[in-house]
């Protein structure tokens, strides 16, 4: 397990002026301190890390947010931000010294603007919530991660969420607009809006994907899409996970970009087809599902094109949609994949490395020799078009040293996905789940400029400490520049 | 003459990075200079000319993926794209033209610091969307990366987009990987004749709003429409939408989109060919090239708003202009080489952002060149920048004047 920062004694010795002072600012039940109520607060999608926070605050304007961060600025109290709490590497996981600043009562669509293309919202609206808004019009929020449902869009735009979709609409970070965001001094700061890039530096690029440790977001501008006119998918059956593999390399070599490509390893097949009866083939390696979106005249010819390059790839089964029902069944079995293998096994790790895609046999080979050395079993969905690996580690925390050895495997798998080019997370986050592993991909000098860029947001380290990054250091530390004299290589040097 | 030092690798960089900011020296990063009359004029103590720093390293067409040394031209990195079908989806812009300078100079490193990007932005994104992964040499001569080669990651902060368009002010970037796109195999162009900005304005969001997927829409009033060679001199505006796919698809679309775009006026087209030379000279601001001495302003803005803004500047400076990004993006040429500031902001007010691109030394010496920041964000710009470069050494005053 990963150790968080020991709480502050004298901060913990404050807690209830700290409590007094909050309910000054959010008055009524927006701030919660007795144990049981902040129970549903303990932890995450990261069930495994539980920890009650100080107190917790529920805000409801961004005038109350700022007020919050500037009294915890003032008096060096930590804050957690967290939206829906299905962040599964431990994002929100709250700190004992910690505020847990929940924003779920920033819930409201402020703003739908179609001649622009753009919705304006709080950050508590669920993903779902956007596209819900919008649809009666034929429009939708392009990523759309599965727990769509639940997840916020502060949280998203915190985590540079992905969904199945984001092959070719783009991630997070591609599909919003502006924030507003509180700095943890109480400053208010707007980034971006209707308008496209930025003045000055690129501050959304930053703040998007930065796991709540830059500032708390008040307030989202996404873009929105029209719906595309049809779509129809393949449900593709291989012999081999490298037939597949294959596949996909020709179909994007061909130059298609599809709406969406995904893959499941045998034991995902089975344990989703069990659950959901969509039909797939059980007598097969690997299964592809792409879909084409677009005219219906051009999906027609996209789905011929591809399953002729999938029978070249030696195919056993192959079918396309005829009907959305039938497209919808498809992917009704990938959808409902982790629950599914939650039903075989007592409990489910899920990582998400991504790997170049032509690394796929490799990797999955690699992957069979670790589920032997650590005696657990591992199913695989993955975003086969972007190389996203969703291994699924199945354990039961109530065996002893179980929940240990399926973490263990999971950092294997992780360090693997460095190795072979690719990266610790492609969508969940590092959080604290992944934190000790950034060295293995970043070297120091690589996580100090990182480190930096979080000082020039919070000099303190209140906002968020104990994720992303695996030490920490004071900022005044870290500014200081170390003079190495020595030899130059240039002539000209010298003069300097 | 100011001292050159051309580095030969990144270790080269870091040297003469780390040297400079132990002896407080301040240094002009050089792609290859094509955009050097961009940009506020800095005052360094030396150039660094990274055009050594050249060449693909990496290319696998199958997984959308390329890397190359900063300083490899975008000309080069295009041929080897093209072989493969295969593009820089964002078009980044040729300044050559604009700048009175030659065509294909520039480099991938300039592009990107410059944070480029053409008309296919509205529907693909700009250079810092296709930005994978970076390593750079920060302005305490550290050789640092971030990112990396695959699409889907959130590992770290995301330095290799906060670097698009920080104009070489926060890292010399010394090695570049980028997405690539497979190249449409077809493409066309509806043209809406007569149509006032305000009318067209409503035909390119109704044609965004459709399930046309647009690849492109622009507006052009009469002036500069007569001056754009594939328009053959309409005497009348011209609102132009680009349909990029599979030639079915392309055809399907183009058909429905004429349909919406009827009640707006009369309709043309351009086949492949001519849609792709005039959608290079809207991207290159052809239309504003000839007249190198008048200065030039891009706006950034909420599409919706651009047309009262371009009224309000056109009545206050009798500038002409042309809409790019369904509206959201305004270029401005003033009748003559006076910067008129203060008609160009004020009218924004705030709305957007407005750069001047093409001025005198002098002009852009007295002008503020970036849109003016509000003191939250000036103060937290400085404390970014200083958290890469305390010492100020790389570019100094390119964007702002304090940093
Ligand atoms: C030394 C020199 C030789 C030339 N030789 C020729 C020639 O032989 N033929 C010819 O036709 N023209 C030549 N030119 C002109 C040149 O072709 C053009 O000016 C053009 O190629 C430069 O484009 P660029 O993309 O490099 O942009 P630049 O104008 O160099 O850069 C744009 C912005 O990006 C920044 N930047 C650039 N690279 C990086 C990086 N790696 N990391 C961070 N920031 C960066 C810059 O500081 C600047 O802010 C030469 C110019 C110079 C200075
Ligand atoms: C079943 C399941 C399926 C999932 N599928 C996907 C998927 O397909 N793709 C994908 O990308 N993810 C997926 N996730 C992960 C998760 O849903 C996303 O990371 C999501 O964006 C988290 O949103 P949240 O509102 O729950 O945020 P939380 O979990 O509450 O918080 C996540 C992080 O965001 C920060 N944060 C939250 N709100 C704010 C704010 N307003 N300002 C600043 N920081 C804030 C928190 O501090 C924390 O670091 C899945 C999770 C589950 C449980």
């Amino acid at each position: 397990m990963v150790a968080m920062p020991a709480p502050d004694t004298s901060v913990l010795s404050r807690r209830e002026a700290i409590v007094s002072a909050l309910r000054e600012i959010v008055p009524g039940e927006g701030v919660i301190a007795n144990d049981v109520a902040m129970r549903p607060y303990e932890s995450d999608g990261l069930t495994a890390y539980r920890q009650l926070p100080m107190v917790v605050v529920l805000p409801e304007t961004t005038e109350q947010v700022s007020k919050i961060l500037s009294y915890c600025y003032e008096n060096s109290i930590k804050v957690v931000p967290r939206g829906a709490g299905t962040s599964l590497s431990g994002g929100a996981l709250p700190l004992a010294d910690g505020v847990l600043l929940g924003m779920g009562k920033f819930n409201k669509v402020l703003e739908i603007d179609y001649p622009n293309r753009a919705v304006v919202a709080q950050p508590g609206v669920t993903n779902l919530g956007i596209t819900k808004a919008v649809e009666g019009s034929g429009f939708y929020y392009a990523p759309d991660p599965s727990s769509q449902i639940a997840c916020t869009i502060g949280g998203n735009v915190a985590e540079n969420s992905g969904g199945v979709h984001c092959l070719k609409y783009g991630l997070t970070t591609n599909n919003v607009l502006g924030v507003e965001m509180v700095l943890m001094t109480g400053e208010i700061v707007r980034f971006g809006g209707k308008h496209l890039d930025a003045e000055g530096y690129d501050f959304l690029s930053l703040i998007i994907g930065s796991e709540g440790l830059l500032g708390v977001v008040t307030e989202v501008t996404v873009r929105i899409l029209k719906k595309p006119e049809t779509a129809r998918a393949l449900l593709v059956g291989f012999p081999t996970s490298e037939a597949a593999g294959d596949c996909v390399a020709k179909i994007i070599g061909a130059g298609i970009i599809p709406g969406g490509m995904e893959m499941m390893d045998k034991p995902a097949i089975h344990a989703a087809e069990a659950f959901v009866h969509a039909g797939y083939p059980l007598d097969v390696e690997a299964l592809l599902i792409v879909e084409l979106d677009g005219p219906e005249a051009e999906c027609n010819h996209l789905i011929e094109s591809v399953s002729a390059i999938a029978k070249g790839c030696g195919a056993v089964t192959l079918r396309a949609s005829t009907s959305e029902e039938e497209r919808l069944k498809f992917w009704a079995g990938r959808k409902a994949a982790f629950p599914a293998v939650g039903r075989i096994s007592p409990d489910y790790y899920c990582m998400d490395g991504t790997i170049p895609r032509a690394k796929l046999p490799l990797v999955l080979s690699r992957m069979r020799e670790l589920s032997e050395k650590y005696g657990l079993l591992v199913a695989n969905v993955f975003h086969a078009g972007d190389g996203n690996l969703h291994p699924l580690i199945l354990y039961d925390a109530n065996k002893e040293g179980e929940l240990e050895r399926a973490e263990n495997f999971g950092s294997d798998i992780l360090r693997l996905c460095v190795e072979v080019g690719g990266v610790l997370t492609g969508e969940h986050g590092v959080g604290v789940e992944k934190r000790d592993l950034m060295p293995s991909m970043f070297n120091k000098t690589d996580l100090d400029q990182q480190l930096r860029v979080k000082c020039a947001f919070d000099d303190k380290g209140l906002l968020n400490p104990g994720k992303v990054f695996p030490e920490l250091h004071r900022c005044a530390e870290m500014g200081r520049m170390h003079v190495h004299g020595g030899k130059t290589a240039f002539p000209d040097l010298p003069r300097f | 003459m100011q001292d050159a030092i051309k580095p030969r690798d990144v270790n080269d960089v870091a040297e003469a990075v780390a040297s400079a900011a132990a002896g407080e020296k301040r240094l002009e990063l050089i792609g290859r200079g094509s955009k050097r009359e961009l940009g506020r004029a800095v005052q360094t103590d030396a150039t660094l000319d990274l055009s050594a720093l050249s060449g693909i390293t990496l290319y696998e067409p199958e997984e959308l993926v390329l890397s190359a040394r900063a300083a490899t031209p975008i000309s080069e990195i295009e041929k080897a794209l093209e072989e493969r079908k295969q593009e820089l989806a964002f078009e980044p812009m040729d300044y050559g033209p604009l700048l009175n300078k030659a065509r294909g100079e520039g480099t991938i490193g300039g592009a990107i610091a410059a944070g480029l990007s053409g008309p296919r932005r509205i529907k693909v994104g700009s250079a810092r969307d296709f930005m994978l992964g970076v390593s750079a040499v920060s302005g305490r001569g550290e050789i640092f990366k971030a990112g990396g080669r695959v699409v889907k990651n959130v590992t770290g902060y995301d330095l290799p987009r906060l670097l698009a368009g920080s104009w070489g002010t926060l890292a010399v970037m010394t090695d570049i990987t980028l997405k690539v796109l497979p190249r449409a195999e077809d493409c066309a162009t509806v043209l809406l004749f007569g149509a006032s900005d305000s009318h067209a304005n409503e035909a390119m969001s109704a044609a965004m709003g459709s399930s046309c997927e647009v690849s492109a829409a622009a507006h052009l009033p009469q002036w500069p429409a007569d001056n754009v060679a594939e328009l053959d001199a309409p005497g009348k505006s011209v609102t132009a939408l680009r349909l990029e796919g599979v030639p079915q698809s392309v055809a399907y679309r183009k058909t429905k989109l004429q349909e919406l775009l009827r009640p707006f006026g009369a309709l043309g087209s351009l086949d492949a060919t001519k849609s792709r030379a005039f959608w290079k000279s809207i991207r290159d601001v052809a239309p504003f090239a000839d007249r190198t001495e008048r200065t030039v302003w891009k706006i950034s803005t909420t599409p919706s708003l651009a047309p009262g803004i371009a009224a309000g500047i056109n009545a206050a400076t009798g500038a002409h202009y042309y809409y790019d990004w369904a509206g959201g993006l305004l270029w401005l040429e003033m009748p003559g080489d006076k910067p008129e500031e203060n008609a160009v902001r004020t009218t924004l007010a705030g709305r957007g952002h407005a750069t001047l691109i093409r001025a005198s030394a002098a002009a852009r010496a007295s002008a503020e060149v970036f849109e003016p920041l509000d003191p939250v964000r000036a103060a937290i710009s400085q404390r970014l920048k200083s958290s890469f470069d305390p010492k100020g050494v790389l570019n100094p005053g390119r964007i702002y004047a304090e940093g």
